[in-house]
């Protein structure tokens, strides 16, 4: 059972402002049903001054409760006010959270960006923080959302970054990624070796795509539910088919990219490139 | 906590039964000798011992010289695999599923890990049921033991276990199971199966906690875990849980007397309880195969949104229930459970599991079947995600963005 404040209980309990706004000026959404949790926040700004704010959240009970908090927050702030508004300053406003659940604050103050970003007519992707690479594909978390998560809450281990980004919360297999990162944005730099570019011929390389396939990928997706079926090559792009439980899967686009094409990328050639059909 | 809580959480542990805490009660005070002894002070505490054994090897249907008291189901577990690893050194195969609870599954993912062991993970179809195909065709010649559950934990779904035995003493392979779940709720009968070993936990079966056993067959190659005095013919090492033991027999025999109402009275609450949830609350779905599965207990997944949140609305009105939602597991994934069978994740995040026991009444079914619409009708008036409509994020971003 997780120790929540009273601060969390009342917000959960009782959460302000709730519900869809219908004329409201932008919305910020972020999350998904399939990673547990989604917050999609409405503001109603004028004259560079958020009027009022509400929220729908699928989530946790500290999901909710950030939600509300934030609703709370960014009433009668400017827009200037409203961005410095940081995932700590949301954990605070609700007595803090278990550090497990932290991630919630962070996704309240992503969804504010979201919003604001949208309100200032900037270009929100359908595919949230698409800046960066992902790192973490079970949960699509980027190198971007890491570093700035270690930055601005002195992040120090693999553990802190999955409370906080949800990141390497799944298979784990990032977390020497998310190691490196964390070094990274504290001053430690750990550069990775590249590996050395191998000189295939058109007939190697098919039969060694078709090899990892079979052998490393399948089994991988298969423990999964999933399966994958190879297309077509055409020189350094590999056609391919998903099946199983990665049809309609919102991470297969990770697992297209990230999975399929690393590990083809890694093994085989690597300007391996990876398509859909 | 008040005392007058609707438990209905009997799959992560059950009360301890009132006849069990009176028989056990005297083991704490001033019958505290050592059945080791050389005096009837400790001999005596002993001798009750050996009709605890005897209690439960008739709950059971084996030789009480079959039983070994252990600390907990997941003690038995590892005794039981490690076992038949050790005692076969030359194979290097297990065979289990992906429903297994974790005292078996993180056993194997370690074996397979660190120890070198090759490990298949049998899949379920939607309604959690084995492929027996599949079984047969992963067993080898290298196959040192099949390690398969009873009943799961989660969905309450029942393998079958008989037949899964059988065929997989066709082929000379050992064979374990996980009955934690099933016994107490299902009648089993030792001597009529090919089972070798099983592992039970007192505290599932009204019984405290800290108290568990392993069944080993007659004549099986067996390798004990804990090494020391000669306590359990020298299978099991340590001092005798002698309190626990003397419970777990009452709670045997308790067990035994009331097995018909499980399959009865509590089988007719939960189908009651299930029925009229399912009934009333749109957009919510079983989970699990509705026949194939523990009298007691009901999974149920409620769309659009999230376990851990349905939980502590539940709480406030003092009823107590389990979710294989991943925030209420400190995990950030749903069940493997609800996943191996292919949940979506539209439903896994809002699985309530409801465990009965013979303690469960009408009126609290009644009470729960009141309560729980109006939860769900609340939080989904604050989830962004409604009915009929299909999500609206892009289903094709990665998982989470948050």
């Amino acid at each position: 059972m997780w120790e929540y404040s009273e601060i969390v209980k009342e917000h959960f309990l009782h959460p302000k402002n709730v519900g869809e706004m219908k004329d409201a000026t932008c919305v910020g959404e972020v999350g998904s049903i399939a990673c547990g949790d989604a917050l999609k926040l409405f503001l109603k700004i004028e004259d560079g001054t958020i009027k009022d704010a509400s929220f729908q959240t699928f989530g946790c009970a500290s999901a909710i409760a950030s939600s509300s908090a934030l609703t709370e927050l960014v009433k009668g702030k400017t827009v200037d006010e409203a961005l410095k508004i940081s995932n700590k300053d949301i954990a605070a406003a609700l007595g803090g959270l278990p550090k497990e659940k932290m991630h919630c604050s962070v996704m309240g103050q992503e969804a504010l960006e979201a919003a604001i970003k949208s309100w200032r007519g900037e270009k929100v992707d359908s595919v949230e923080h698409s800046e960066g690479e992902i790192v973490c594909e079970c949960f699509g978390v980027t190198d971007h959302q890491i570093l700035e998560a270690v930055r601005e809450n002195d992040l120090k281990t693999v553990e802190d970054v999955t409370y906080y980004t949800k990141a390497g919360g799944g298979c784990a297999k990032c977390h020497e990624k998310i190691a490196e990162l964390i070094a990274q944005a504290r001053g430690e730099a750990a550069p990775a070796p590249e590996p050395a570019p191998k000189k295939l011929t058109n007939i190697q390389r098919m039969r060694m795509i078709e090899d990892v396939l079979e052998k490393e990928i399948r089994p991988q997706l298969q423990l999964d539910g999933g399966d994958i079926e190879l297309a077509d090559i055409e020189g350094l792009v590999v056609s391919v088919t998903l099946r199983g439980h990665c049809v309609g899967c919102p991470a297969s686009q990770a697992t297209v990219h990230g999975t399929v094409e690393r590990t083809l990328r890694e093994k085989v050639d690597p300007e391996i490139q990876v398509r859909e059909v | 906590m008040s005392a007058s809580v609707i438990y209905m959480d009997n799959n992560a542990t059950t009360r301890v039964a009132p006849e069990v805490l009176d028989a056990m009660l005297p083991f704490f005070s001033e019958r505290y000798g050592n059945p080791s002894s050389m005096h009837s002070f400790g001999g005596a505490v002993g001798k009750e011992m050996r009709e605890a054994r005897e209690s439960l090897a008739g709950l059971l249907g084996c030789a009480p010289d079959e039983i070994i008291f252990t600390s907990c189901g997941t003690e038995s577990d590892n005794t039981a695999i490690r076992s038949a690893l050790t005692a076969q050194p030359e194979k290097r195969h297990i065979v289990t599923t992906r429903v297994e609870h974790p005292a078996v599954l993180s056993l194997c993912k370690f074996l397979e890990r660190s120890q070198g062991y090759r490990v298949t993970y049998l899949g379920v179809d939607s309604e959690g049921r084995l492929d027996l195909q599949e079984l047969e065709e992963s067993l080898s010649d290298d196959t040192a033991i099949v390690s398969i559950m009873w009943a799961n934990n989660e969905t309450g779904v029942i393998f079958p276990i008989p037949e899964i035995a059988k065929l997989v003493k066709s082929r000379g392979i050992m064979m374990h199971t996980d009955a934690v779940q099933a016994v107490g709720k299902l009648d089993i009968n030792l001597q009529e199966l090919d089972v070798d070993m099983l592992s039970l936990s007192g505290h599932k079966l009204h019984a405290p906690k800290g108290i568990g056993a392993l069944y080993v067959r007659r004549k099986l190659p067996y390798r004990p875990f804990l090494i020391g005095g000669h306590q359990e013919h020298g299978r099991r090492a340590g001092t005798e849980n002698t309190t626990s033991i003397i419970a777990l027999g009452a709670a045997a025999r308790a067990a035994k007397a009331h097995l018909p109402i499980e399959n009865t009275r509590v089988r007719a609450l939960r189908d009651k309880l299930e029925n009229g949830l399912l009934a009333v609350v749109p957009d919510s779905r079983l989970n699990g195969h509705k026949q194939d599965r523990l009298p007691n207990t009901s999974n149920i997944s409620f769309k659009y949104i999230e376990g851990e949140a349905i939980l502590l609305l539940l709480d406030q009105l003092g009823i107590a229930a389990s979710s294989g939602s991943a925030c209420t597991s400190g995990s950030l994934e749903p069940s493997h459970v609800l996943r191996a069978m292919g949940v979506p994740f539209t439903f896994a995040h809002g699985s309530i599991r409801f465990s009965l026991s013979r303690y469960t009444t009408e009126e609290e079914v009644d009470y729960v079947i009141k309560n729980v619409p109006p939860i769900i009708e609340t939080l989904r008036k604050i989830s962004p995600y409604k009915q009929g409509e299909t999500e609206p994020l892009d289903p094709r971003k990665p998982a989470c963005g948050c």
